[in-house]
């Protein structure tokens, strides 16, 4: 059998380790605004507290045959398949910017639905396959 | 009697053997190198960058994994005071941190060309620093406390404390928004990795494996002769 001494260490280990979960989960739960990398393009409608000259992100897709480009800037729409945000930026895209792929946009808002990007990051998501795969998969669809 | 048996077993291990693990190493990596390299296809967005991966991801899933052992180890420690456990734990921590580095190192890489820039301060991106500085306070810690006692429960505590950053590290593409994509192999579903490039990763992840173990092991037979080499020094005085 564990003896007295063991017995305590464990109860004191456990005891210590499900306070410290909950002090950890309650600090993360409090810092949810920081954590998150960027806001989807519908937590930037909800949000009562996004003034126009603070720096923020905004990530989703690119909406299908949104880009248009206008000698160096491009203009496209980030969507979260429910609201839709107006983005332009002075630069060089990314290589992997494209229509229907994700991406991050760092800038600042002019109104709710107008984001001036100073910085655009391609997003990738979690497939990998060869691109013969890719054409079967986008045939059958 | 595993108290007993097992660090003197570690002595008898031969260098023949060890010898024999790094010959398999060689001949796995090798295999694995020329999978990855030649012939696996290239991803239909990232076109050759997705090569980076076939080191990335089996490193961090290392990293992770060291970590994970040496929570538990010293778990296991501060309850029941084993030891050799803890000299286990010791003896794997550089080999984690060294994956840890490779991890950070080879997803720069892969994020410059994907996403466009080297590193962002993102859930997964900061989580994985903070998991290099708890394996950096580790190892520090057995290097600078002199004394083994206050060594042992030190650097314990330390790992302990740590092993919370894991399922935060785990899971914190899926908790929050990130510029890290999610987890492409899961226990619940199908991987989202083309099988032509899942034979390559499992390829390193073996070969890093057998890596981790050599190390382990010749690490593991050194720290074991020095505590018994400074028991008997205690002996004699």
């Amino acid at each position: 059998m564990l003896s007295k001494k063991v017995k305590s260490r464990i109860t004191f280990l456990f005891v210590s380790l499900v306070a410290a979960s909950i002090i950890i989960f309650i600090i993360f739960k409090s810092l949810e605004e920081n954590v998150v990398y960027f806001f989807s393009p519908t937590e930037i409608i909800k949000k009562t507290d996004i003034t126009i000259d603070k720096k923020i992100r905004i990530g989703g897709l690119v909406k299908e045959k949104s880009i248009k480009k206008d000698g160096k800037t491009t203009l496209f729409i980030i969507t979260d398949l429910k609201k839709e945000i107006i983005v332009s930026y002075n630069g060089l895209v990314p290589n992997l910017f494209a229509e229907g792929k994700g991406v991050i946009a760092e800038g600042k808002l002019r109104d709710k639905k107008y984001f001036i990007a100073e910085k655009i990051l391609a997003k990738h998501d979690e497939n990998y396959m060869p691109p013969e795969v890719n054409k079967i998969l986008e045939k059958s669809d | 009697m595993l108290k007993k048996i097992f660090p003197n077993k570690i002595l008898l291990i031969s260098p023949n053997f060890i010898n024999k693990l790094i010959i398999l190493m060689i001949a796995v990596f090798f295999l694995g190198l020329i999978y990855s390299l030649f012939i696996s296809p290239p991803d239909y967005i990232q076109g050759d960058s997705v090569r980076i991966m076939y080191v990335h991801v089996p490193s961090s899933f290392l990293a992770l994994g060291c970590f994970a052992f040496l929570g538990i180890a010293s778990i296991i420690n501060i309850i029941f005071k084993i030891k050799f456990v803890s000299l286990m734990a010791k003896s794997l921590a550089p080999v984690g941190m060294l994956f840890t580095i490779i991890s950070i190192v080879t997803g720069s890489l892969w994020g410059k060309p994907t996403w466009g820039i080297w590193w962002v301060w993102d859930a997964r991106l900061t989580s994985m620093f903070v998991l290099l500085c708890f394996y950096l306070a580790y190892i520090l810690s057995w290097k600078y406390i002199s004394d083994f006692r206050r060594a042992n429960t030190t650097s314990s505590i330390i790992s302990i404390i740590g092993l919370f950053n894991l399922p935060i590290i785990k899971f914190s593409v899926d908790w929050w928004n990130t510029l890290h994509q999610t987890s492409s192999i899961t226990l619940t579903s199908a991987p989202k990795i083309h099988i032509t490039m899942l034979i390559p990763l499992m390829i390193m992840l073996l070969g890093m494996l057998i890596y981790l173990s050599v190390i382990f092991l010749i690490k593991y037979k050194t720290e074991i002769m020095k505590f018994k080499l400074e028991k008997n020094k205690n002996k004699s005085s």
